[in-house]
């Protein structure tokens, strides 16, 4: 049986594909047979992120509508083993997603995986609901930013009603929190919600904290997940994450403004 | 400019302003989260009949639904004006 997770966040643009394929790259890393899925129909996005776009031969959609296998649809992962992904469809209109189609292929997929992550679509659509309704657990993604925040918190409220195993009455949802493109320094100045406060007012166990990062960017850019890049902060903050889903403790790291000195001052500071 | 700042009697943290709208926001949401899908519509038409015979303010009605195991209060609380 494999776990699902959901990666959400309500608002867009803060970091829900970057952060499912880092951590379904981070388990597939530890060993874990990891699956992780497109749910953002018409706007696909993980393919590109996990570098696998010119690979693409059917999706999500084709497999629903009986038009290709499963087996057909997953693209294996270049850089690690263990890893598959399953686009969401470019072009149809989004009612082509049937909740009968995602639970037949989710049924389908924990034979064979430890890990199914679902990368969900921003807002609190169909698309995102359907993304979250058959998870084990989730992930919110959020930025210190109050749009952010409020949208995080009515997804809190989405998970704890709208889903399978709210309907069912079975256990909640286990909801985590990623904080996101964190900034020590502005956050330092009192111009940034710190992560208390976003853990106070959301009232959920931390999962992990990237800091806004380089490295992202480069990331995405060459279509590799940044937990490859294992100097980055970034990628390293990824690994930590990932460590704590799997239940390990891991103190939390670049969540301290560090001062520069000096030295680093005149020289630049290392990569980061 | 920090120093300034200081001179000046500190501003206040843009962060420490955040916090509290979210406070509020965020409070608000959780109340109408376990509420019916019908209350926004039964709340904007119970004002309106009241509004019908007496003159209030949009902010002047409050309307809550506890829920105990066996039933459900619907509560109305009306501030009328005095007269």
């Amino acid at each position: 049986m494999a776990k699902i997770i959901v990666v959400t966040s309500g608002k867009g643009g803060v970091g829900k594909t970057t952060s499912a394929a880092a951590i379904a790259t981070g388990l597939a890393l530890r060993g874990k047979k990891t699956v992780v899925i497109d749910f953002d129909v018409g706007l696909r996005n993980l393919d590109l992120i996990m570098g696998c776009e010119r690979r693409v031969v059917y999706d999500l959609v084709n497999v629903i509508q009986g038009e290709a296998g499963l087996n057909q649809a997953l693209i294996r992962d270049k850089r690690v083993d263990n890893l598959h992904i399953l686009p969401a469809s470019q072009t149809r209109d989004k009612d082509a997603l049937t909740s009968d189609g995602v639970e037949k292929i989710l049924d389908t997929l924990t034979k064979d995986f430890d890990y199914i992550i679902c990368d969900s679509p921003a807002g609190i659509e169909r698309g995102a609901q359907l993304a979250m309704y058959f998870a084990d657990a989730a992930v919110v993604v959020t930025n210190p930013e109050v749009s952010s925040v409020r949208d995080s918190d009515r997804i809190l409220g989405l998970l704890a009603s709208k889903t399978r195993r709210a309907e069912r009455n079975q256990d909640a949802v286990k909801e985590h929190l990623l904080i996101t493109r964190y900034n020590p320094s502005r956050v330092d100045d009192g111009d940034m919600l710190n992560l208390d406060d976003i853990q106070e007012i959301l009232a959920i166990d931390l999962l992990g904290l990237i800091p806004e990062s380089e490295a992202v960017l480069r990331a995405s850019n060459q279509g590799i997940p940044v937990t490859h890049d294992a100097k980055s902060d970034a990628g390293q903050a990824y690994t930590d994450t990932v460590s704590r889903l799997l239940g390990e403790d891991v103190p939390l790291r670049f969540h301290e403004f560090q001062k520069k000195g000096l030295l680093s001052r005149m020289f630049g500071g290392g990569r980061r | 400019m920090k120093l300034l700042d200081f001179l000046r009697g500190e501003r206040k943290k843009t962060a420490s302003v955040a916090k509290e709208r979210l406070q509020i926001i965020v409070a608000h949401q959780r109340s109408q989260r376990d509420q019916p899908d019908y209350m926004p519509m039964l709340e904007r038409e119970l004002l309106e009949v009241i509004r019908r015979y007496v003159k209030v303010e949009q902010d002047a009605i409050n309307i809550s639904l506890d829920r105990d195991d066996d039933c459900s209060v619907l509560e109305l609380n009306v501030t009328l004006p005095r007269t």
